[in-house]
């Protein structure tokens, strides 16, 4: 509970007094470099395999003729839309770029740069947190865009190459009764989880204490967290948005 | 000049710095000197807002930072530069953006006025011509000096280091030494160093304070440490072989 506490007083901090528009702005455009740019190859991979994995593995389970087989595309585009595409990217987006907001923080830290910044009159928190969480917030959802592309992709080739769908099969499965709402929610969800990850990284960096082992120790507290804070985040979104709808 | 009043810190049960009072002179190397963990350190920090006092004032120029509002805060910290125990440079900028960072933040300055003003301060260390070196290329004396011009560059009226001669050969620390107390001097600031390094207090320390389990045990100048009686300000000097033959050979 205290570090929750802790976590808010945290955004707190990082949200009030910010500096000037030109500077921060100039650190907003490093950080979408760093954390989006970055990111594709990774999410790219992932989200291709997970969408062919997706294909043969619902046309292994789907043995009944009377389903068509066009359900296939169907299954792989919801479950892409609704879940694969901003949860797994997020587990992979923590892995990477949460542990490395974590460990850049943390060296700052016992590095004592965060100190110099604070004898200098500026608001560290600010300064180095507030960059990478808008510049998340910004990335993440397009990653997930990417992510849904590829996996929806990934689904049509694995479908072709072991010859378990046609493309026409394909194509209309996954325009079939497409519920437009599904799209909204992954992209609520992917700036949800932008916010959770970019801010509970930093925040795991920022208080770092200790050498080199603990920088360790956060990066892995940094992965662990957000990957929990995302799945909890991932359950209430759809208990709520889901539901509602 | 800078003074503490009754400065006490705690961390949980543990007591670091128990009801210190000082002032540190303008235009004078003042020396905080102790064993490791007296809470020389700690105090530093209490002094420049990186730790908050449990008790106690600090006062710059008789401004109380230690109960000043943020906006208060900001314009006496504008006027701080610090020396940090490893420098802390950052990492992913260059010597010469290092160096420019407080401009850029903290003044108006024109652009080709930065890049004159960091020119000066570099050469002023003796580091002309390393603008584009990154840290990691430097040595540990090259970074103490690049920290050392960082905290100059935006003319501060006070300067504090951590350490300055920790992990440096003694030729290196002496330029070191030498180089604050020509800046203190030729900039008329309020300097402050942190030190465990005798050889530093008897080539710089123009106000001495000693610190021994978080409470200051004697204060005085490099001119009359020798002669001090406390018996915990002896066992610190005299720790080192070499002090202890100079004391043998002076008192024959």
């Amino acid at each position: 509970m205290k570090s929750i506490g802790k976590y808010f007083i945290f955004l707190g901090i990082t949200f009030s007094n910010p500096g000037s528009f030109s500077t921060y702005f100039k650190l907003f455009i490093n950080e979408c470099v760093h954390i989006g740019l970055s990111s594709i190859v990774i999410v790219s991979i992932v989200s291709a395999f997970i969408g062919a994995v997706t294909t043969i593995q619902t046309a292994y389970n789907l043995v009944s003729p009377l389903i068509p087989r066009y359900v296939i595309a169907q299954v792989v585009r919801d479950m892409t839309i609704l879940e694969l595409a901003p949860s797994i990217t997020a587990i992979v987006f923590a892995g990477k770029v949460g542990s490395n907001i974590a460990s850049e923080l943390g060296t700052m830290r016992i590095t004592e740069q965060i100190d110099a910044l604070e004898v200098m009159g500026i608001n560290s928190a600010s300064y180095l947190v507030l960059p990478k969480i808008i510049a998340t917030f910004f990335m993440y959802p397009l990653l997930v865009i990417l992510a849904a592309f590829l996996s929806i992709f990934g689904g049509y080739w694995a479908g072709i190459v072991s010859g378990v769908i046609t493309p026409q099969e394909y194509i209309y499965g996954i325009q079939f009764e497409l519920i437009e709402f599904t799209v909204t929610f992954a992209m609520i969800k992917s700036f949800v989880f932008a916010f959770l990850i970019s801010s509970i990284s930093s925040f795991k960096g920022y208080y770092t204490v200790g050498g080199a082992l603990e920088v360790g120790k956060a990066s892995t507290s940094a992965v662990t967290n957000s990957v929990i804070a995302v799945l909890i985040a991932d359950y209430l979104l759809a208990q709520l948005l889901l539901n509602l709808n | 000049m800078i003074r503490i009043e009754n400065i006490s810190k705690s961390f949980g049960d543990k007591v670091i710095l128990s009801n210190i009072s000082g002032e540190f002179k303008r235009g004078m190397t003042n020396m905080i000197i102790g064993a490791s963990g007296t809470g020389k350190s700690v105090l530093l920090k209490c002094m420049v807002g990186l730790f908050e006092p449990d008790e106690g004032y600090v006062y710059y120029n008789d401004r109380d930072f230690t109960h000043a509002d943020r906006s208060k805060r900001i314009v006496i910290r504008r006027e701080i530069g610090m020396l940090f125990q490893g420098g802390a440079l950052f990492d992913s900028i260059n010597v010469e953006e290092n160096v420019k960072f407080p401009l850029d933040q903290l003044s108006d300055m024109p652009e080709d006025e930065k890049l004159d003003r960091i020119n000066i301060v570099l050469e002023r260390v003796d580091l002309a011509g390393v603008n584009k070196k990154m840290p990691s290329e430097l040595s540990g004396g090259m970074k103490k000096r690049v920290g050392i011009a960082r905290a100059i560059v935006n003319n501060s009226k006070y300067l504090f280091c951590d350490e300055p001669n920790s992990g440096l050969d003694p030729i290196t620390s002496i330029r070191i030494d030498n180089l604050i107390q020509e800046i203190t001097e030729e900039y008329n600031i309020t300097t402050i160093v942190v030190s465990h390094d005798m050889n530093s207090v008897m080539e710089i320390g123009e106000y001495v304070m000693f610190m021994y389990e978080g409470r200051k045990i004697w204060e005085g100048s490099k001119n009359n440490i020798m002669e001090a009686v406390e018996e915990e300000l002896n066992d610190f000097i005299f720790a080192n072989k070499m002090m202890q033959i100079v004391k043998e050979k002076s008192s024959l």
